[in-house]
């Protein structure tokens, strides 16, 4: 089955980031595909190459960026969002696109379920 | 068609619970992951909320967000049941659509 | 279904609005959520219930938050064809509020009957 995954906030404020990796991990072992991440509001700061948290917790944006590595997972960051927010081509980390909010009712039409954690 | 709702804050700070099981139609699944897991648990005042809403509709909770609150997954309310990752993502396979209730 | 896309298939959308505007941003990117999808002939629905029904209220002034006010873009809906609006009856009573008190054309519907509606959708967007 294949799947599109929203992510609605940002990397450290909100669970929702680590919680919908989680869930991409698991559909992924489970022999799903992921068709596409999307990041829209603030979750469009999980693709700043900019981020350095400590280092005896997760790394929310190598989590995505290895994600997409080894499973060609789309990353794809909504431009207008990122905008506002500061997130241009410049400041994304490896592994990450900036593309359109089409991509995101695009991927509604093409996966068989669309699933969005947030705030 | 059976709709998956996710709920992932606790009923004690937002109304999103309250939303999703007013909305939940008979045969849906409910899955309560993140702060919303505190809802499952035994003793809570949204105890026999939960009960009554497992009659009709598949409830379950992530075994993980409990583990990492300190909740024990044998004290969840009866008809409850306790999953991981991977069954999380088979509620999303198994039902139509899902709606994430933010 | 989904496997007909390339014929042209076309999914029920629903974006639910359960959020007031202002205090975040949620309801004023779910509309630009909304208008994007217009461009992919899919089947639009916009349901507002809980505070989402703050979102349509008449008479919003944003002028001394210094927000833009972007409630006349619900006006502006139909002229991209999504014309399937929604607001729940129970959610208005509980703001004390009535269809009168709204700036467009909606379809005013029990929970009930939204619940059911819920269940008719392919996809759905909830902020």
């Amino acid at each position: 089955m294949k799947f599109g995954i929203l992510v609605n906030e940002g990397p450290y404020n909100h669970q929702a980031s680590d919680s919908a990796y989680q869930f991409a991990k698991a559909a992924i072992e489970k022999g799903h595909e992921v068709y596409r991440v999307f990041f829209y509001y603030d979750g469009v700061l999980n693709a700043t190459r900019f981020s350095e948290p400590p280092t005896d917790d997760r790394n929310v944006v190598k989590n995505w960026q290895k994600l997409a590595e080894d499973h060609k997972v789309d990353l794809v960051v909504c431009v207008a969002a990122g905008l506002r927010r500061g997130i241009v081509e410049s400041s994304l980390a490896p592994g990450f696109r900036i593309s359109g909010l089409g991509q995101l009712i695009e991927a509604g039409i093409q996966a068989d379920r669309l699933i969005a954690f947030g705030d | 068609m059976s709709i998956l709702h996710t709920v992932n804050k606790s009923p004690f700070e937002r109304a999103n619970l309250s939303s999703c099981l007013g909305h939940a139609n008979a045969g849906d699944a409910i899955m309560l992951y993140e702060d919303a897991v505190i809802a499952a648990m035994n003793g809570t005042a949204f105890a026999a909320r939960i009960a009554d809403a497992a009659k009709g509709c598949k409830i379950c909770v992530l075994g993980a967000d409990l583990k990492a609150r300190g909740l024990d997954p044998a004290n969840v309310v009866a008809g409850v049941s306790v999953i991981d990752y991977a069954g999380f993502v088979d509620l999303a396979a198994d039902n139509a659509s899902v709606n994430a209730w933010l | 279904m989904e496997d007909d896309f390339d014929g042209g298939t076309v999914k029920k959308f629903m974006f639910v609005n359960r959020k007031a505007p202002y205090g975040t941003i949620y309801a004023l990117e779910v509309l630009e959520m909304v208008l994007i999808s217009a461009a992919f002939d899919q089947d639009v629905h916009l349901a507002f219930l809980d505070d989402g029904v703050l979102q349509i209220k008449k008479g919003q002034d944003t002028k001394d938050l210094g927000h833009k006010n972007f409630s006349p873009t619900y006006r502006a809906l139909e002229g991209y064809d999504i014309e399937k609006l929604f607001v729940e009856q129970e959610s208005l009573e509980e703001r004390g509020l009535t269809a009168a008190d709204l700036m467009v054309d909606v379809e005013v519907i029990s929970r009930a009957d939204m619940a059911k509606l819920m269940g008719e959708m392919d996809v759905i967007l909830t902020a």
